[in-house]
């Protein structure tokens, strides 16, 4: 293909943003309750407290905090968005789109296409290859891909202890472009590991089924593929980001893939907030994209149960120099704006004690 | 059903977008907006303009809410301001995000997108702004 047909083709993140609620609970806080050690728990997870979503947030007003943060971050006119994907497996309607509030909330109504997706925790991240796909297309010049949860989890599930509250928010387009897209490709298959029946408040899950079967074999799958047709080695990246529902999963993968520890601190949040279900990976790639230089080369793997994997090979461009980055709060900084809460105001905060 | 879903959804470009408006006479600017403006009156008819609000402003005074209403039980304490937009108008809202201690008279603050309000469990859910600290 000719140079000038290449560079008329990078297509990628215009401009990001996230938003994390500020309450945290430590895991140790949630241990007691259950009377099970805390420590050995987040030693195990390798997670030491999560975000709280606090009553007045939900995954809309995650989304809206998320695309804002990311219009303040560039130029764009929101009225030139095209389309509006919402991932999340906590819509606050069953039926009535989140895409729409997010669409009303930013300015960019009514010209554009919207819908929500659900894909457990890999939503965003298809809403990303769907921008992707709408731009390359010719149908938009802008779309708008977000991935946002506020996690459920049942009183006492191992689950209680990792599902947490937070999105972010790309812009994906051809103008612009800070990180190219240079690669996208999925892996899929039907492997029931973990999900929630229409109706029910809770996930159901399958124990140990969850790891090998399903995050490992996917993840694993969808990232060789991605080299392959990348023809690019991990040694390549500067930075790797992987599915993160609790702090070990992901640097297992990485491990075994070749990946580095210092290839994947940067996007690993699952510590210090959680796992944020179609908001962890994606929050992933915003703190990378918080520190990121020219040149530098991103590797991205979201896993969603039931199941399947979304990869992604990217390069940052010089564009990102000009991206106003300091105009909204970094990973880092919303990670340490926290104020802790104890159990009880937890359970009120998530909703735990609803009764009819 | 509580407010009605139509008139929420008539104020959402103001609860959602800070849509105000302002005198094409005297420039002064109104939110929410005005049919006409109370100083120019006639002469501001027709002459009204559509504008966008920034959403950032400062506490002019609050109270803390310890007995709140429906809906907002499970929040108290929490503040209520009166806070003046930059822009110049004045308007009621709820500060979240802020320990108590630390909403003081002219705080800094800015818009953040919340749940306000549903009706019930089963009802529709409305969104619209409160405010937060000031981001450095």
């Amino acid at each position: 293909m000719p140079l000038v047909g290449f560079t008329m083709e990078q297509i990628g993140i215009v401009s990001y943003g996230a938003h994390i609620p500020r309450y945290r609970i430590k895991a140790e806080v949630i241990a007691a309750v259950w009377g099970k050690d805390g420590q050995a728990i987040s030693r195990g997870l390798g997670i030491f407290e999560k975000s709280v979503p606090s009553v007045d947030q939900d995954t809309a007003t995650i989304s809206v905090e998320a695309i804002r943060a990311a219009l303040k971050r560039c130029t764009l006119n929101p009225t030139d968005i095209g389309a509006i994907y919402v991932g999340s497996e906590s819509h606050p309607y069953a039926v009535k789109p989140t895409g729409t509030i997010v669409g009303e909330a930013i300015g960019a109504t009514p010209d554009l296409m919207v819908a929500d997706y659900e894909f457990a925790c890999k939503a965003g991240t298809a809403a990303i290859q769907t921008c992707f796909g709408l731009v390359k297309a010719g149908m938009i010049d802008y779309g708008v891909a977000i991935g946002a949860d506020t996690s459920q989890a049942a009183p006492g599930d191992a689950l209680e202890y990792s599902a947490s509250a937070g999105g972010a928010a790309f812009i994906i387009g051809r103008t612009n472009v800070i990180a190219t897209i240079n690669h996208t490709l999925s892996y899929t298959t039907d492997t029931p590991d973990f999900w929630r029946r229409a109706e029910m408040k809770y996930p159901s899950h399958g124990g140990r089924f969850t790891g090998e079967p399903a995050y490992f074999k996917h993840i694993t799958n969808c990232a060789t593929n991605l080299m392959t047709k990348a023809g690019t080695k991990p040694q390549d990246y500067t930075y790797a980001i992987f599915h993160q529902p609790n702090g070990k999963f992901p640097v297992n993968v990485a491990k075994k893939l070749g990946f580095t520890i210092d290839q994947v601190k940067q996007g690993l949040m699952v510590p210090y907030i959680g796992n944020t279900y179609s908001g962890a990976s994606m929050i992933g790639l915003a703190s990378v994209l918080d520190v990121a230089k020219p040149g530098d080369r991103i590797f991205m793997t979201s896993y969603g149960s039931g199941a399947g994997s979304d990869g992604f090979d990217m390069t940052v461009t010089n564009n990102i120099t000009r991206l106003s980055r300091q105009k909204a709060p970094t990973i880092a900084q919303l990670v340490a704006d926290k104020e802790y809460v104890d159990y009880g105001t937890y359970a009120k905060m998530t909703n735990l004690l609803f009764w009819e | 059903m509580k407010a009605g879903v139509a008139r929420f959804w008539r104020e959402i470009p103001q609860r959602y977008n800070f849509i105000g408006n302002k005198c094409g006479t005297c420039e002064r600017v109104f939110f929410p907006p005005r049919e006409s403006c109370p100083y120019c009156r006639r002469k501001s008819i027709g002459n009204m303009k559509e504008i966008k609000l920034a959403g950032k402003g400062e506490v002019v005074t609050y109270t803390v809410i310890h007995v709140g209403p429906e809906d907002f039980e499970e929040q108290t304490p929490y503040p209520i301001a009166i806070i003046k937009l930059e822009e110049g108008p004045q308007i009621t809202a709820q500060i979240v995000d802020c320990p108590l201690d630390e909403v003081k008279i002219g705080l800094k603050v800015e818009s953040t997108f919340r749940k306000i309000q549903q009706d019930g469990h089963t009802g529709a859910i409305y969104y619209g702004y409160k405010f937060k600290k000031q981001r450095q």
